[in-house]
C-alpha cells in the first residue's frame, strides 16, 4: 500500500495541534499537523508521548479517527483518574505540540480494496474510534460492502460521532444499532442493556455469509462479544479484536 | 487507585513490537511453546504496567515474550514462543 | 531532546527529599498496580507458605498458622524500579526471621521467593533476615488486596519493590544465587535503589 511502509523503525515525530473538537462531555477529537506523515490505514493507531518540564514522560496509544488520505485526527476519551487523557481533552489547545509515533497496526485494519465480505462492526464506548475510520474510509471510497454497526454506549449523549453515523445509516447497505447500557432518553424505542446473544443473533450477519467482524472497546466488552460471535459460528480468524484500557463497561 | 488494570492485547504494543522487530508485527502468528496454541500477536494478552512488557498465551497464560526497555535499547526474550511467523 | 508539552504535568509528583528518596525516583501518593500476569486467586483454606530446601519442604504453615504467629506493624518507604516511590506505607505481617527460625538453613546463602502464577525473585538470605523482611498480609490497616499481592506478599522495602514478591507462597533456600523472573530478563540480581541497581550491570 502506498505510503504505509511496513518496514523500518518508526521514529517519534513532533505533531502540532491544529484543532480540538469536543464530541461529548468527556470526549475530544484532536486534529494534528504532521509534516512527515506517510499515510495510514483504517483501524490503525498511533502512540502519543508527552514530556513535562522536568523530563517526566508518559506514553499512550490512541486510534486514528480520520480516514486514509485525510489529515490525522485522534479521538480521546477522558478517564476519571487518567494521567494523559485529562490533559489531552481539557488543557491542550491549537498550537501545542507533542510527539507521536505511527501509524501502527497490521491486524486490526480494513482496506476498501479488501474482499467484499459483509462487515460487522461492534463498538463498546470509545471503541467506536477505529470503526469510524473504517466507516469513513468505506464512505469516501464509495465502497458498497454491506455493513452492520452495533454501538454500545452508556447513554445517548455518550454516543460519539452520532450525526455522522446516522448519516451513514441513511444508506440501504448500512445498518446501525445503538444499545444504551446506563440511561436512555424518554420515549427511546431502541435497545438497552449490554450486548447479549439475543441482540447479536438479530443483528449479526449469519456466519454463512463469510462476514468479517471488528470488535473494539474495553477488555470486558471485547471478550464477551468475541465469544458470542464464535458461539454464533464465526471462525475465530474472522473476528478481529482490539481491547482498550479504561472503564470495564461501555 | 488500586484497581486491577484489565489486560490489553498485542495491539497495545504495536509500536513497541515495531521498534523491537523493525517491522509491523501485530498480525504475525506466534505459537506457544507450552500449549501449542497459535494466533496473531494482536490477540495475545499483554501486561504493560510492569518493570517490562509481558505477552502471554491467551489459552494457557504462559509467558510468550518479555520486552525490557533499558534507555533506548530493547531487550526481548522469545523463549516462550515455539515459532513466530510474519 | 523531546519537546516539552506545554501545560502537561503528569501524575502528581510530590517534591522529593533527596535524603529520603533514592536517585531517579518520583514520589507518589497513589499506589500503582503493576502486574506481569493475571491476578491469582487462591482460597485461604488451600493457601500455604513453605520453606523449601534441596527439593524438600522443610516447613509449611497454613493461613491460620501464619495468623497465629507474632506479627508486627511496619511503616516504610517503598521504591519501584519503574521510578515511583511511596512514603510511609503501613503494613502488617510476620518477620521472615520468625519463619526461618523454625527451619534449618545449612549452607543457604540465598533465597528464591516463589509465588502463585509462577513469579519468582531472588535475594541474599542476609537481606531477608535481621528484621529487614516480612510476610505481609495487611496493608493500610486492611487485609492486603489481591491486586497488591494479597492474601500475602513478601515485603523487603530496602530493595526495589519487584523483590517484594506478590502472592508469595514460599522461599526456596539456595547455596548459590539464582535469577528470578525479572532478573532473568535483565533486571539486577540485587536491586539496591540507593545505588540505582535497576538493570544487570548497573
Amino acid at each position: 500500500m502506498a505510503g504505509t511502509a511496513l518496514r523500518g523503525r518508526l521514529t517519534w515525530q513532533v505533531a502540532k495541534v491544529e484543532s480540538v473538537t469536543d464530541e461529548t462531555s468527556t470526549v475530544r477529537t484532536i486534529g494534528l499537523g504532521l509534516p512527515d506523515w506517510p499515510g495510514h490505514r483504517a483501524g490503525q493507531h498511533l502512540d502519543v508521548r508527552l514530556t513535562a518540564e522536568d523530563g517526566y514522560a508518559a506514553e499512550r496509544s490512541y486510534s486514528i479517527a480520520s480516514a486514509p488520505g485525510e489529515a490525522v485526527a485522534i479521538t480521546v476519551e477522558r478517564l476519571a483518574d487518567g494521567e494523559v487523557s485529562p490533559y489531552l481533552t481539557q488543557e491542550l489547545r491549537p498550537g501545542d505540540e507533542f510527539e507521536i509515533r505511527g501509524p501502527i497496526g497490521g491486524y486490526f485494519v480494513w482496506d476498501a480494496a479488501d474482499a467484499p465480505t459483509p462487515l460487522l462492526l461492534l463498538a463498546g464506548g470509545s471503541g467506536i474510534v477505529p470503526l469510524r475510520s473504517i466507516l469513513r474510509h468505506r464512505d469516501q471510497t464509495g465502497n458498497g460492502v454491506p455493513v452492520s454497526l452495533l454501538y454500545s454506549a452508556r447513554s445517548l449523549p455518550d454516543v460519539i460521532y452520532r450525526a455522522e453515523i446516522d448519516r451513514y445509516a441513511a444508506n440501504a447497505d448500512v445498518e446501525v444499532t445503538y444499545t444504551l447500557t446506563r440511561q436512555s432518553p424518554p420515549g427511546w424505542t431502541g435497545h438497552t442493556g449490554r450486548v447479549d446473544r439475543q441482540l447479536l443473533t438479530e443483528l449479526a450477519w449469519p456466519a454463512s455469509a463469510g462476514p468479517l467482524a471488528f470488535v473494539c472497546g474495553p477488555t470486558a466488552f471485547v471478550e464477551t462479544v468475541a465469544e458470542l460471535l464464535v458461539n454464533l459460528g464465526y471462525p475465530a480468524q474472522r473476528v478481529k479484536t482490539e481491547r482498550f484500557g479504561g472503564m470495564g463497561e461501555a | 487507585m488500586g484497581e486491577l488494570p484489565a489486560p490489553l492485547d498485542g495491539n497495545a504494543i504495536g509500536g513497541l513490537l515495531r521498534d523491537v522487530f523493525g517491522a509491523e508485527m501485530t498480525a504475525a502468528v506466534g505459537t506457544c511453546a507450552v500449549c501449542g496454541a497459535a494466533g496473531p500477536l494482536a490477540e495475545c494478552l499483554v501486561y504493560l504496567q510492569a518493570p517490562g512488557t509481558v505477552l502471554r498465551c491467551r489459552v494457557c497464560r504462559s509467558v510468550l515474550m518479555v520486552v525490557v526497555t533499558r534507555g533506548d535499547r530493547n531487550c526481548v526474550d522469545l523463549q516462550g514462543m515455539e515459532s513466530l511467523q510474519m | 531532546m523531546s519537546p516539552v508539552s506545554r501545560g502537561f504535568h503528569g501524575r502528581r509528583r510530590e517534591p522529593a527529599d533527596r535524603q529520603r528518596v533514592p536517585p531517579g525516583q518520583y514520589v507518589t501518593a497513589d499506589f500503582p498496580v503493576l502486574s506481569a500476569g493475571p491476578t491469582p486467586h487462591t482460597s485461604l483454606d488451600k493457601w500455604t507458605f513453605s520453606i523449601r530446601q534441596a527439593g524438600e519442604t522443610s516447613k509449611s504453615w497454613t493461613w491460620p498458622e501464619i495468623q497465629g504467629l507474632p506479627a508486627e506493624d511496619i511503616t516504610s518507604d517503598i521504591h519501584c524500579v519503574t521510578r515511583w516511590s511511596k512514603l510511609d506505607t503501613r503494613w502488617r505481617g510476620v518477620s521472615v526471621d520468625t519463619l526461618l527460625a523454625e527451619t534449618g538453613q545449612e549452607g543457604a546463602r540465598f533465597v528464591l521467593a516463589f509465588s502463585d502464577g509462577g513469579y519468582t525473585t531472588n535475594l541474599p538470605i542476609a537481606d531477608v533476615t535481621g528484621g529487614r523482611a516480612w510476610l505481609a498480609y495487611g496493608y493500610d490497616g486492611q487485609p492486603l488486596p489481591a491486586e497488591h499481592g494479597g492474601p500475602a506478599r513478601l515485603l523487603v522495602p530496602h530493595l526495589y519493590f519487584w523483590k517484594s514478591a506478590k502472592w508469595v507462597r514460599g522461599l526456596e533456600l539456595l547455596a548459590a544465587d539464582e535469577a528470578g523472573f525479572w532478573e532473568t530478563y535483565g533486571y539486577h540480581m540485587y536491586g539496591d535503589p540507593w545505588r540505582e541497581q535497576r538493570y544487570a550491570g548497573d
